[in-house]
């Protein structure tokens, strides 16, 4: 069973579907709906037997790297350029195919946003290699 | 030890409880409790008579919930199923519980958890474990999948080849939590093939020991992957290969050949070349045109290129190679096949290109990093 790594992203990626409208201009019943969508996703995947896990996360990015010997590590926290991509969370699934993965993609893009419209949202589908090695040559 | 002797009862108690009548989800959910309590009670010493101790153990808890689940006006149509009296034979039950578990109309990662769990004799959480998925989510997958087995018809004739193909997952699976996949499915297989006299049963069995066998030489001590022609073939497990061997040419001489046997055949061709140069290329292509007369599966053919690289010639094996890519796409293996045969032809940088082009693209860390240094090694030279 190959598991794939499901992307949302704050920023970047391709061309947005006009549907994704910033959450800021949201009412509150809208915003209501779309998490009450993603529990939603997660119960469905869950009793499926595919969900591995979901998080979300804060956009707020450090980098950090090695500062080479005897110095300390460097860091920066932007600014980036905006067209950057951000991720801002990810459901982790267990599953049939990469066809199952796309289908599970495609629902999550369907969460309503404004005006309880999907948003249209996309997702990054990404295979998750396996560790263990080949049985046969 | 304990572990042993409840994973060999599991499935024969099991098989108990269906034949007395039982809705086959629910004595597997009582098998699974009693289980549970046997992990729990037991410790070092077994009762007297441990498949006794279980099967009082399951039948209470079955009893208990048929109790609970009448309360709530459930259950009362799966209790409908009343299965066919048959001989008290532990073989049959084997049978039947894996025709059950590996139903057609289940998927394959269905079938895999149900038969790890029900023939298994697993508990959910070792096979949660082995797949790297929440107990929580392996759970929903069997209970999911057993729903579905409990609305067929019971009596069906089961398909051996759909069991036969959910055991093979399950060996290719390997080893990567705590529980050894391979060696479980050998184990399912060999009770597969005491139950039945198909010979395609003893081909699989044959099949996986013959692969089983270079387990150890598979992977150095860094957990990089070593390839056939490089392993140390002291290190095969000479048990293994002598076994699987032998069944093999139990199962040919009934001549009634398919895809498991030739597969095994392949293998045991491998397997008894004391060194990579004395492998008996001719012969193995010649199973591989057998192979390809029943199947036409785009990897069979793919194997069939390295040998006909090996007998004709590393440019006729790229030939083949290449009339397989409106199929294969740019799958990894293509890339490797093409890499090792440009090699062969001293053609060392498409060699490179190729390897890195499959490295690109291989699902496996292992396959991965092995393609890469490949790559690298010619890219030096």
């Amino acid at each position: 069973m190959p598991k794939y790594l499901l992307l949302k992203h704050y920023t970047g990626g391709p061309e947005r579907h006009p549907n994704m409208v910033p959450m800021s201009e949201w009412t509150e019943d809208e915003i209501t709906a779309h998490i009450a969508f993603q529990r939603h996703v997660c119960e469905l995947l869950q009793q499926r037997g595919e969900l591995v896990d979901v998080q979300a996360l804060s956009p707020e990015r450090t980098y950090v790297r090695y500062g080479g010997p005897d110095a300390a590590p460097v860091t920066t926290d932007g600014p980036f350029p905006e067209t950057k991509e951000l991720a801002a969370g990810w459901f982790l699934i267990d599953v049939e195919s990469e066809a199952r993965a796309r289908e599970v993609a495609a629902y999550v893009s369907s969460a309503p946003g404004k005006g309880g419209q999907p948003v249209y949202e996309w997702i990054e589908v990404r295979p998750v290699m396996t560790d263990a090695p080949p049985q046969a040559e | 030890m304990n572990e042993d002797i409840v994973r060999v009862l599991a499935p024969q108690v099991l098989g108990i409880l269906v034949r007395r009548g039982n809705d086959f989800a629910a004595a597997e959910d009582a098998v699974q409790e009693a289980l549970l309590e046997a992990h729990r009670s037991w410790r070092d010493a077994p009762p007297d008579d441990p498949k006794g101790w279980l099967l009082t153990v399951a039948g209470r808890k079955l009893i208990d919930a048929r109790r609970s689940e009448a309360a709530r006006r459930r259950r009362e149509d799966a209790l409908s199923h009343e299965p066919q009296p048959g001989p008290a034979e532990q073989s049959d039950d084997t049978l039947l519980l894996l025709f059950l578990s590996c139903h057609p109309a289940l998927s394959p990662a269905s079938a895999i958890a149900l038969t790890l769990r029900a023939v298994g004799g697993l508990t959910t959480r070792e096979i949660a474990e082995a797949f790297m998925v929440p107990e929580a989510t392996m759970a929903q997958r069997i209970s999911r999948a057993k729903r579905t087995v409990s609305g067929q018809p019971f009596t069906a004739p089961g398909d051996v080849a759909v069991v036969l193909r959910v055991l093979y997952l399950i060996f290719n699976e390997g080893y990567s939590g705590r529980v050894d996949l391979s060696a479980e499915a050998i184990r399912l297989t060999r009770q597969l093939a005491l139950a039945s006299d198909e010979p395609e049963v003893a081909g699989l069995l044959a099949l996986m020991l013959l692969h089983h066998a270079r387990r150890a030489a598979r992977t150095d001590e860094y957990g990089a992957l070593v390839p056939l022609d490089k392993q140390d073939r002291s290190r095969w497990n000479e048990a293994e290969i002598v076994e699987g061997v032998r069944i093999l040419q139990a199962a040919l001489a009934r001549d009634r050949r398919g895809e498991y046997q030739i597969q095994a055949a392949v293998a045991a061709l491998h397997d008894d070349a004391r060194t990579a140069e004395e492998t008996d290329w001719p012969q193995i292509l010649a199973w591989y045109d057998e192979l390809l007369e029943r199947t036409d599966n785009p990897m069979a053919a793919l194997s069939r290129a390295v040998a006909l690289g090996e007998v004709d010639g590393p440019l006729v094996g790229l030939r083949a190679a290449e009339e397989l890519a409106p199929r294969l796409g740019d799958h990894h293996r293509l890339d490797a096949v093409r890499a090792r045969l440009y090699e062969r032809a001293g053609h060392l940088d498409l060699a490179a290109e190729h390897f890195s082009r499959a490295a690109s693209r291989a699902r496996s860390t292992a396959e991965r990093d092995y393609l890469t240094r490949q790559a690298a090694r010619l890219r030096r030279g």
